[in-house]
């Protein structure tokens, strides 16, 4: 694989991964259980889109195909989307997207504190800017996995079943492949597998303030960072964020 | 006309409030890093506060206008992403004019030092976010009062 090919992969990835999140979580807006929260989901959802903006730019500029970061954004299809399939994952109940949250939060935290030292000057200015963002992101979403989680019977058994339920879905974040091996020998990115103990660590400490049970399993479900299978929700969400762009091509305001 | 100094277009950016904050101006917060002369053309170059904030692209809207309006005829905006910006920059007038409207400006200690209204010490999170990306919802528990606190990053 020729190294820009690689590059562009590997902003793909960071890109769509911010982007379908931050969809996901917008998708609250207005429905969030009380107003406080309704806010913070919006802030949230906003902080990964501008980030998308910085990564699929970037993405673009590599391409040098003319296009920009929205035609990247609104005019592929499912199978080419690169992010990790986590974040496609519905929003389910409050609980499910704060657990949700929060494992990426973990994970994207750790990553972005490696990218800041990255040998590629524009990702490591966008991952400069993008982790003061996440850090707090990660306080928030790690506060609340406690309150809910060690809060009442009824809280913590459903951020249990949460974690039961998307546990299957972090081991992809740290599956290395060829992109991953392209850029960790450039020093662009680091092998995601080399951040799997900093992570187990993390959220180790904070499930068990939350009092909660990790999950035995290790069977991990991917495809979606490679494009090779993601979930039928992918389509689902892509209809939503599409439509406009698609049905009135060109249009602004 | 005469090519106004680069301190004569620090003023006049000074007069451009932030549209979310009116109270301070852009060059207060922080956001405008470098204004130079490059032959006929100004150059002013700004950083985002937060990476998705809608207020950015008004911002840009604004400082055109006001140049434009000073008779400014070639102007190039440049955005630029690093160093990152960070509430250090915020000017010390501008900390005092939030105060004075009521937001408690950014503490490296992690919160609002008192109550914007009342100057009492004992407060309490409402939650991280408030209502634009910068803020954080807090509330007095002397005066009761609820308040924003700029958030330090």
């Amino acid at each position: 694989m020729a190294d820009r090919d690689a590059f562009q992969q590997f902003l793909l990835r960071m890109g769509d991964n911010t982007l379908v999140l931050g969809h996901r979580v917008s998708e609250w807006c207005g429905h969030a259980p009380v107003l406080e929260e309704d806010i913070a989901l919006a802030n949230t959802a906003l902080d990964l889109i501008g980030q998308t903006q910085m990564w699929l730019g970037l993405a673009a500029e590599v391409q040098s195909e003319g296009k920009s970061a929205d035609d990247l954004a609104f005019l592929r299809d499912v199978w080419d989307f690169r992010n990790v399939l986590l974040v496609e994952m519905p929003n389910g109940d409050f609980g499910q997207t704060i657990m949700r949250q929060f494992l990426f939060d973990a994970w994207h935290s750790i990553m972005l504190t490696r990218l800041r030292s990255s040998s590629d000057a524009r990702v490591a200015a966008i991952a400069e800017k993008a982790s003061k963002e996440v850090t707090y992101h990660l306080e928030r979403s790690g506060d609340t996995v406690v309150g809910l989680g060690d809060g009442t019977e009824e809280s913590h058994q459903r951020m249990q079943a949460a974690l039961e339920y998307l546990w299957p879905y972090v081991g992809e974040m740290f599956a290395s492949d060829a992109v991953d091996a392209a850029m960790a020998s450039e020093g662009i990115a680091p092998d995601p597998a080399s951040m799997r103990a900093d992570y187990d660590d993390l959220i180790g400490r904070i499930l068990s303030a939350a009092t909660l049970t990790l999950p035995d399993a290790r069977f991990a479900r991917k495809g979606g960072r490679d494009g090779r299978m993601h979930t039928e929700h992918l389509g689902h969400l892509l209809t939503q964020m599409q439509w406009l762009p698609r049905a009135y091509p060109g249009a602004s305001w | 006309m005469a090519q106004p100094s680069t301190d004569q277009v620090w003023d006049w950016l000074d007069a451009v409030p932030d549209p979310e904050i009116p109270v301070i101006s852009v060059v207060d917060l922080g956001i405008v890093r470098d204004v130079a002369w490059a032959g006929d053309t100004l150059t002013v170059t700004v950083t985002p506060t937060y990476s998705g904030c809608p207020a950015t692209s008004v911002i840009a809207m604004d400082i055109e206008t006001a140049l434009r309006d000073h008779g400014v005829r070639q102007l190039e905006l440049k955005t630029q992403i690093a160093p990152a910006w960070t509430t250090d920059w915020l000017s010390t007038k501008g900390r005092k004019k939030l105060e004075e409207y009521g937001i408690a400006p950014p503490n490296p200690a992690g919160g609002p030092k008192h109550c914007p209204r009342c100057g009492s010490a004992s407060v309490e999170k409402v939650s991280q976010f408030g209502s634009t990306p910068c803020k954080a919802h807090w509330r007095c528990t002397d005066c009761l009062e609820p308040f924003d606190y700029f958030k330090c990053i």
